[in-house]
């Protein structure tokens, strides 16, 4: 439910000028080969953070092929998302080596923390958190990913630490 | 390029590679002629560059300068297999293995050890190389990496892994051209046939058979596709040979094409690994550039291309159809087979799919030959295999050992055993599909089929070990939650039956199992392993079933007593204060995040303030108490 308003949301829009050329360019030049969907749609929430409906419906008249299949697409692999993401995008490994070593309890800390649930964003969007499976980091489980930064042998006490010292960085700037 | 510009680059490298393979002596005799005095080779793989290995390296570029140093080679690798030990650091000639370094560390490693004149400095060495009496011993003879055999990691941690040049020094293809000049499409498939070589992805279904079904199929135009989905949790061999040596996998490819009659290849990779698709990226672009992809291969008439094609996370598009499906563009959902792949795979045109390490095993073979090859492993499953060890073991990493090692080798010997005085209970292996092997089965040689055999699997080769801490049940339910989430819903057994299974184990963690669950959990699994389309459903039983007929005994626990043995299912545990070793300090009930704990009118013998107790009613058995109390007064039943 919460996916397909936020999607409506988003037909309003196609973002900035430079974002919509960006889009277009990306669109144009992967065109021709075959299967380049997955491609165009990566670029595409490369570009705007996020696939918003007016994005998907721009890229299926552009390929000439349906929205429901584009739809299908995004809704298919978890990389995609339908609504934006936090700046600081929080991601909780929960693969097998993380989980034995408490992986579980890292997430739960964040959640209570920020005060919102995984697949959710922070009302000042800050901050949104996700779980992952495995980042191949399993020397250092449990770890979780902020941004492109990976965070290593966790424990719940480390959280809010870590958390604060974005916010602090967010003050300060 | 041409073979005579090939062997240029070999000749001019190859004493620097040299140095990094040899023994201390030799190495030091060496040395000199590279122009270096030493060599300095940090991991630049996901495990180390996590714990800022790039940050050792920028200090050493700084403390270079700052020196004066203009001997030393820095070499940025792959993955040495150590990570619980990241960032590592190995020193050549001498082969001193620095651990956990921080920049701090590496200054000092500059100014002691790498100027003119310098030694090793050993209060940095990992301690498993440094002796009681202070002598150093070799990496390559501590236990970790004495029983190991790399062949699939033969390059990594050895060569830089963004330069073709090493690569080429270090052997990459050498097999494509001893292919192009002296043997023929039929010579190369039997020559992977005979070496016995099976999968490495999962199944364990032979390589050579799977390229002379494609060989045999009629078609102008075929594709030749490689696996670096590495969707399971756990696993990361695939991912630390693309960081490692990229060019091993598009050699072997190439290879394949000319085997086969394909003229172009895809590597559908993971976009979770940001560091492999860089380096596969650069590894295209210069292969492209030296002629060993693109048209007309070392000048020998051979054309051959690979592009990349990222996933997006979908755990289903490790199965090969799937995985097809996906590159062309679509959902990632399995197609039924027959038809094969090799007779139509991707775009309907016939295909060879083989995973990352399958591909690391091809250019040995033609090298050194299918006979070497099988000379290697068990009867019927042959070479190495690579496991990503994880969870309660010291030696987290990357270790390779002939089919055949038993589980206790890897566990307590290369593993270093189960940290924090742990007793070891199980190993997980073959992850969502595969099973647990508990402690009675620790001598079993592990191969393909003796895996099978005890009910688990071997998978994509992720290792994980599990302590007495580690619920059974809950470990299976914890396997349900992921298949049913990546279950791609196309076809009805996997999508329902995964679902009701969990719903079965939910049930049985919050202590409101019946046995009539675990009859309806056997009938249910039966069904999913016979009716299921792909591998992810046919296998999504498997945690349970091997955990139930081997920790059986567990389920029965949280049945009929209620009771988690391993304390990790919340809803059974309780949660208690011994009034009479409390001292009545109030550390617990401060740190309570319930407020569940309150103090109480009785104060025992010998303490001055009264004791606390825990209200169940409020308790939500977060362990917060048991954590704060140094008197040992809270129990955990």
């Amino acid at each position: 439910m919460k996916q397909s308003e936020a999607g409506c949301a988003g037909c309003e829009t196609l973002g900035t000028p430079e974002q919509q050329a960006k889009l277009h360019a990306v669109i144009d030049s992967s065109k021709a080969t075959p299967g380049c969907l997955m491609h165009i749609l990566q670029e595409a929430q490369g570009i705007y953070g996020y696939l918003p409906m007016s994005v998907q419906k721009v890229i299926a008249l552009e390929l000439g092929i349906s929205l429901s299949e584009v739809y299908g697409v995004v809704t298919f692999y978890s990389q995609f998302s339908l609504t934006p993401k936090g700046k600081h995008r929080i991601s909780v490994c929960l693969g097998t080596a993380c989980y034995v070593k408490g992986s579980d309890k890292i997430l739960a800390e964040i959640e209570k923390e920020l005060g919102i649930k995984s697949g959710e964003c922070t009302a000042d969007g800050l901050f949104s958190i996700d779980t992952c499976r495995c980042v191949g980091a399993c020397g250092l489980a449990p770890v979780m990913m902020i941004g492109e930064e990976v965070y290593g042998r966790l424990t719940p006490d480390k959280v809010k630490g870590i958390l604060d010292s974005y916010k602090q960085e967010e003050q300060n700037a | 390029m041409t073979i005579q510009e090939l062997d240029k680059i070999r000749a001019s490298k190859k004493e620097l590679i040299d140095v990094r393979r040899l023994v201390k002596e030799q190495a030091e005799k060496l040395a000199p002629n590279t122009g270096y005095r030493h060599q300095v080779l940090v991991c630049g793989g996901t495990g180390c560059t996590s714990s800022h290995s790039l940050k050792v390296i920028e200090q050493l570029e700084a403390s270079f300068r700052e020196l004066g140093i203009d001997d030393v080679l820095l070499v940025k690798t792959g993955c040495f297999g150590l990570c619980a030990l990241g960032p590592i650091m190995i020193v050549y000639p001498e082969g001193a293995f620095y651990a956990q370094m921080t920049p701090e560390h590496a200054k000092t490693v500059a100014e002691k050890h790498l100027v003119k004149g310098g030694s090793v400095v050993k209060e940095l060495l990992y301690k498993g190389t440094v002796h009681e009496d202070g002598s150093i011993i070799p990496f390559a003879e501590t236990p970790f990496y004495k029983k190991q055999m790399r062949i699939a990691l033969r390059n990594c941690g050895v060569i830089a892994a963004e330069d073709i040049d090493e690569a080429i020094a270090a052997g990459d293809y050498m097999a494509l051209e001893k292919v192009l000049t002296s043997m023929t499409p039929d010579d190369v498939v039997k020559e992977v046939l005979d070496s016995g070589l099976r999968g490495r992805g999962g199944a364990g279904f032979p390589t050579g058979r799977k390229w002379m079904f494609a060989k045999a199929s009629e078609g102008d135009i075929k594709y030749v596709c490689c696996n670096a989905d590495e969707g399971d949790p756990g696993a990361f061999m695939d991912r630390s040979v693309l960081e490692g040596d990229p060019h091993c996998v598009l050699e072997a490819m190439t290879i394949a094409g000319y085997a086969i009659g394909a003229h172009q290849g895809y590597i559908y990779v993971r976009a979770e690994y940001p560091v492999a698709v860089e380096r596969l990226k650069i590894a295209i672009g210069q292969a492209r550039k030296y002629g060993l992809l693109g048209k007309n291969i070392l000048g020998l008439g051979f054309d051959f291309d690979i592009d990349l094609r990222l996933g997006a996370g979908a755990f289903v598009c490790g199965e090969e159809t799937a995985l097809m499906t996906s590159i062309e563009g679509h959902r990632g959902e399995p197609r039924p087979r027959p038809p094969f792949p090799a007779v139509k795979g991707l775009f309907g045109k016939p295909t060879i799919l083989n995973n990352v390490e399958t591909w690391a095993n091809i250019n040995p073979i033609i090298v050194k030959g299918a006979k070497w090859f099988s000379s290697i492993g068990t009867e019927r499953s042959k070479g190495t295999k690579v496991f990503a060890l994880g969870g309660k073991i010291t030696n987290v990493g990357l270790v390779e050992v002939p089919m055949g090692t038993t589980l206790r080798e890897i566990v307590e010997e290369i593993g270093g055993g189960i940290p924090n005085g742990k007793k070891f209970k199980a190993a997980q292996t073959g992850g969502p599909s595969g099973g647990c092997i508990p402690a009675d089965l620790i001598d079993t040689p592990i191969d393909f089929d003796n895996l099978v055999a005890i009910g688990s699997m071997m998978g994509s080769g992720g290792l994980i070990v599990l302590d007495e801490d580690t619920c059974m049940v809950d470990i299976s339910k914890f396997y349900l939650e992921f298949t049913a989430d990546e279950s791609c819903g196309k076809c009805t057994p996997c999508r329902i039956g995964t679902k009701r299974l969990l719903e079965l184990l939910t049930k049985i963690t919050e202590g409101k199992g019946s046995e009539e669950d675990l009859v309806k959990i056997e009938e249910i699994a039966e069904h999913m392993k016979s009716s299921s389309l792909c591998a992810l459903g046919q296998s999504a039983p498997n945690p349970i079933l091997s955990t139930l007929s081997k920790f059986r005994k567990e389920y029965e626990d949280h049945i009929y007593n209620h009771h988690c043995t391993a304390g990790v299912c919340k809803a059974l545990l309780t949660y208690q204060i011994d009034k009479e070793k409390c001292i009545g300090c109030g550390m617990c009930a401060r740190n309570c995040p319930a407020s569940a704990i309150t103090r109480t009118d009785y104060t025992a013998p010998g303490h001055k303030l009264a004791s606390f107790a825990i209200d169940p009613a409020r308790c939500i058995k977060c362990g917060v108490c048991l954590q704060n109390c140094k008197f040992k007064a809270v129990e955990r039943k």
